[in-house]
């Protein structure tokens, strides 16, 4: 079978006729695979759902027990078969519990990468490389500008800048998965044991990562009951970006604005959202990481997905690797969990 | 260089003033001679350096890249500059050099003959990491914007050493890059510097605002009061052939007024105000601040741009006659001193700053309520027997204004603040109503983001949460139609024609004198009003 009839893009996610399930689809389906717990890719009222213990955790956590019909558990590394078509899932490095999945028949192997990075992650399984035909790779950072410097460096920024302005509540807007928990055990391996404070849209999620094994230290609910407004002065207070804007950040005698994020590497970015400390971490592959992944891997042929694809399409081109942009719908790649 | 390119990423997306005076003072503290004193310099712009063209620069990186890839990279990055700091890709052996320091780089910038540029602006390039390679770019490409003023880089020099800025100031101006003994002084290492001191920049004596219960204190006799115009307030010096014309925050821009700057031939320090026109003596008329604005901020200055807006000084105080420093002799003295040195001066360049006779307080309120000169927007009021006191000593000098003008306008977008109001939309986009297509419509007018309490800008928020129609990215735009809006009563100070807005109109710092909750927008003013105020 050609790989574009294995597995193709349709309204709903890509699809895979022969196996009757789909990945990460956009809407309601009997069958889904889920590569990982971001509401852009795992999104509730499937019939049957497919996925890591923990990507099958977190959405019960942000969706509810019955956020499907049924659900399967795919342990990584075993080879499952679903109506004839092979499928297995192996780390990718993003958050806690994602993977890539392997879809085959015959001879033809393609590997959805689902969203991924190369760099160290203190808080989930390294990305491991898959030989294959096709690589389906996202490309949120698919640009040369995107150059991700090292994370010690960035949390090192947020060090310097507690002890020079210990009069101001240092406010950090991190992804409520993945990234804020990153982040605070970022934190944690400089030697950082004071409480960090969270907003309560990370409580629950924290609370997993904690059961998971993940020591994020002490955490408290960034209430005024924890204290008054004085008692946020030169604390780290970890919360949803999008609640800097609201009126929850008006507790905060003297909020000094942060994001931690792969998009902060771009000055214009930062000032426009009026964010004053810059922490350029990512949960993608930046341009160096897309490149040393697809060199590494070395499939017959790249797909690419939500992002930039043009760039990295035209890099394929000049090594003579074969590529196509994947036009899928409903990811977001700014703005969304990056 | 890691210290300044973290500096300066810091600063330009810091807005508080006292966050960007710890910063800076914090690095002064860090940072060895010479790096803090060029980066000083640079902040301050008082650094000459070589530039290097975006031509270069393109070629440079596209011998390393394709160029699609670079084309992808430029549109989205939008600024040449910050593209190659992040798109450059240095040779592996490149990589583990220590980076050089900030004065390192300079020095080799100075030192380059126009035939090794290229090849030293490649080499740095790869010996910088991508926020250096970005702080190194703007400064070669001119580019150097980060949102501090030369005043403010002093006031932290102030507070790093612990002395009056005032002393800075005075300094300033006999010191150059990169100010070694500037801060040997200030860490208590070395005796204060002390440059020639004619030509130096010397504080200015500044005015109190008349308030409720002042004048009642004080005879009308013991005063004289002359006219408040609407120029800026200038010092300039001249000593033999250096001749300096500064701002009152002692800024040099001599550049920008070379017909000033020849026709100064005198020996002193002159105060006063500059002006467009042409000064009385010759029979001159005084021309617009908006005319002014057309000369400020050029680096260069046109032919066409002398000819056409013409300036001159109208004087009102005398700091130094000839070597001798007069600033302890009454107003009075000093004055008689300034009229003969005015006398022997260019007539069409300089004149006096007349009297304005007056015998009680209320005949003054009355002059100054119908000034004879749309230029001028108040009267001065200045102790007759008072020394030239620097800095803002109340008592010996009154500014008293004409009252502002004020417009009742409709709110129609808002936008979030930044740092302390970060959560608050306090940023407004004002609009008065225009006939358009045979309707009245909205016409934007101004913005203002100060003016108003804190219980007015919870009043102002809440509005805006509840009355939004649409978002673009921080700003929302919000109900404003005849019936359904928020009025707001907008003082400012003047107004003046300007292509650059759609409404034609261009105002004077516009703030937010009161909230008209009991009006309607249909209530509110029509352009044709703010047109008439145009002087
Ligand atoms: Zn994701
Ligand atoms: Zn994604």
């Amino acid at each position: 079978m050609k790989p574009d009839q294995l597995l193709y893009p349709t309204p709903k996610g890509l699809y895979c006729e022969a196996g009757g399930f789909y990945i990460d689809p956009v809407a309601p389906v009997d069958r889904a695979l889920i590569t990982h717990g971001h509401s852009d890719h795992a999104r509730a009222g499937h019939g049957h759902v497919l996925a890591t213990e923990e990507t099958l955790d977190i959405m019960a956590i942000r969706y509810g027990a019955d956020f499907a019909g049924s659900r399967q558990v795919a342990t990584l590394g075993e080879v499952m078969t679903i109506n004839g078509v092979t499928v297995h899932f192996h780390p990718a490095g993003h958050v806690l519990g994602s993977a890539q999945i392997a879809v085959e028949t015959g001879p033809t192997r393609i590997v959805v990468s689902g969203d991924y990075k190369r760099r160290r992650d203190p808080t989930c399984l390294p990305f491991e490389p898959v030989s294959c035909d096709v690589f389906i790779t996202e490309a949120t950072f698919g640009l040369p500008v995107f150059r991700h410097p090292a994370d010690t460096g960035e949390v090192a920024k947020l060090m310097t800048s507690l002890a020079q302005f210990p009069e101001r509540a240092h406010l950090v807007g991190a992804y409520s998965l993945g990234k804020a928990q990153r982040v605070i055990r970022l934190i944690r391996e400089t030697g950082y044991d004071a409480p960090i404070y969270i907003h309560g849209a990370l409580q629950r999620l924290c609370d997993f990562y904690v059961e998971r094994g993940i020591d994020l230290g002490p955490l408290e609910p960034a209430t005024l009951a924890s204290g008054g407004k004085r008692s946020f002065a030169g604390a780290i207070v970890v919360g949803p970006p999008s609640a800097f804007a609201d009126r929850w950040a008006r507790r905060f005698a003297d909020p000094l604005p942060i994001f931690a994020s792969g998009w902060m590497l771009v000055r214009q970015r930062a000032k426009q959202r009026g964010v004053e400390l810059p922490m350029i971490i990512s949960d993608h592959c930046d341009w160096d990481e897309l490149i040393a992944t697809i060199e590494g891997i070395r499939p017959g042929e790249v797909w690419v997905t939500h992002g930039r694809e043009e760039a990295l399409v035209r890099w394929c081109a000049l090594q003579g690797l074969p590529a196509k942009p994947l036009h899928l719908v409903g990811y977001e790649d700014e703005g969304g969990e990056a | 260089m890691k210290a300044f390119a973290a500096l300066l990423d810091r600063l330009v997306l810091t807005p508080q003033r006292n966050a960007k005076i710890t910063l800076l003072t914090d690095y002064f503290r860090a940072t060895p001679d010479p790096d803090r004193g060029y980066a000083l310099a640079a902040i301050a712009g008082t650094l000459t350096l070589k530039t290097v063209k975006p031509a270069l620069l393109r070629e440079l990186v596209l011998e390393r890249m394709d160029e699609v890839l670079f084309r992808y990279s430029y549109d989205y990055v939008g600024d040449l500059a910050e593209t190659i700091a992040l798109v450059w890709q240095a040779p592996e052996d490149m990589r583990a050099n220590r980076s050089p320091p900030l004065g390192e780089v300079i020095d080799a910038l100075q030192a380059a003959g126009r035939t090794e540029v290229r090849s030293l602006v490649r080499t740095l390039l790869d010996r910088l990491d991508a926020s250096e390679r970005f702080a190194f770019l703007k400064l070669v490409t001119g580019g150097f914007r980060i949102g501090v003023s030369a005043r403010l880089a002093r006031q932290a020099l102030a507070d790093f050493g612990g002395v009056d800025a005032m002393e800075i100031e005075t300094l300033w101006h006999g010191l150059d890059p990169p100010y070694v003994a500037l801060f040997e002084w200030l860490e208590g290492k070395a005796d204060k510097p002390e440059p020639e001191s004619r030509t130096i920049f010397h504080p200015v004596m500044l005015a109190h605002p008349v308030e409720d219960r002042d004048l009642a204190g004080i005879l009308p006799t013991d005063y004289a009061a002359e006219w408040k115009w609407d120029g800026i307030r200038i010092q300039l010096s001249a000593n033999g052939g250096n001749r300096r014309l500064y701002s009152r925050s002692g800024d040099d821009i001599s550049h920008a007024f070379p017909d000033i700057v020849e026709a100064a031939a005198f020996e002193g320090v002159i105060d006063g105000e500059l002006l467009i026109g042409t000064a009385s003596r010759a029979g001159g008329t005084t021309r617009s601040f908006s005319d002014l604005q057309q000369r400020l901020n050029r680096k260069a200055v046109s032919k066409a741009m002398l000819t056409e807006y013409p300036a001159f000084v109208r004087a009102y105080d005398l700091l130094f006659d000839g070597n001798e420093d007069v600033r302890a002799e009454s107003f009075l003295a000093r004055r008689a001193r300034l009229a003969a040195v005015i006398e022997q001066l260019p007539s069409d360049r300089f004149d006096l700053s007349p009297l304005v006779p007056f015998d009680s307080w209320d005949e003054l309120e009355r002059l100054r309520a119908d000034p004879p000169d749309p230029v001028i927007e108040g009267v001065m009021i200045k102790g007759l027997q008072t020394s030239y006191l620097p800095g803002r000593v109340k008592g010996p000098w009154f500014k008293w204004k004409r009252n502002p003008h004020t417009v009742d306008a409709v709110m129609m977008y808002a936008q979030r603040g930044h740092g302390k109001r970060s959560s608050y939309y306090s940023d407004f986009t004002f609009g008065v109503w225009t006939q358009a297509e045979g309707r009245d419509v909205l016409v934007p007018v101004g913005k203002a983001y100060f003016g108003f309490t804190d219980e007015e800008l919870e009043v102002l928020d809440r509005f805006v949460r509840n009355n939004t129609v649409e978002r673009f990215g921080p700003v929302r735009s919000v109900l404003a139609e005849p019936d359904k809006g928020f009025v707001l009563e907008v003082a400012f100070e003047g107004i003046a024609r300007s292509s650059r807005h759609k409404s034609g109109v261009a105002m004077r710092f516009p703030r937010i004198a009161r909230l008209r909750q009991d009006k309607l927008p249909r209530e509110a003013d029509r352009l044709d009003t703010l047109l008439a105020m145009i002087d």
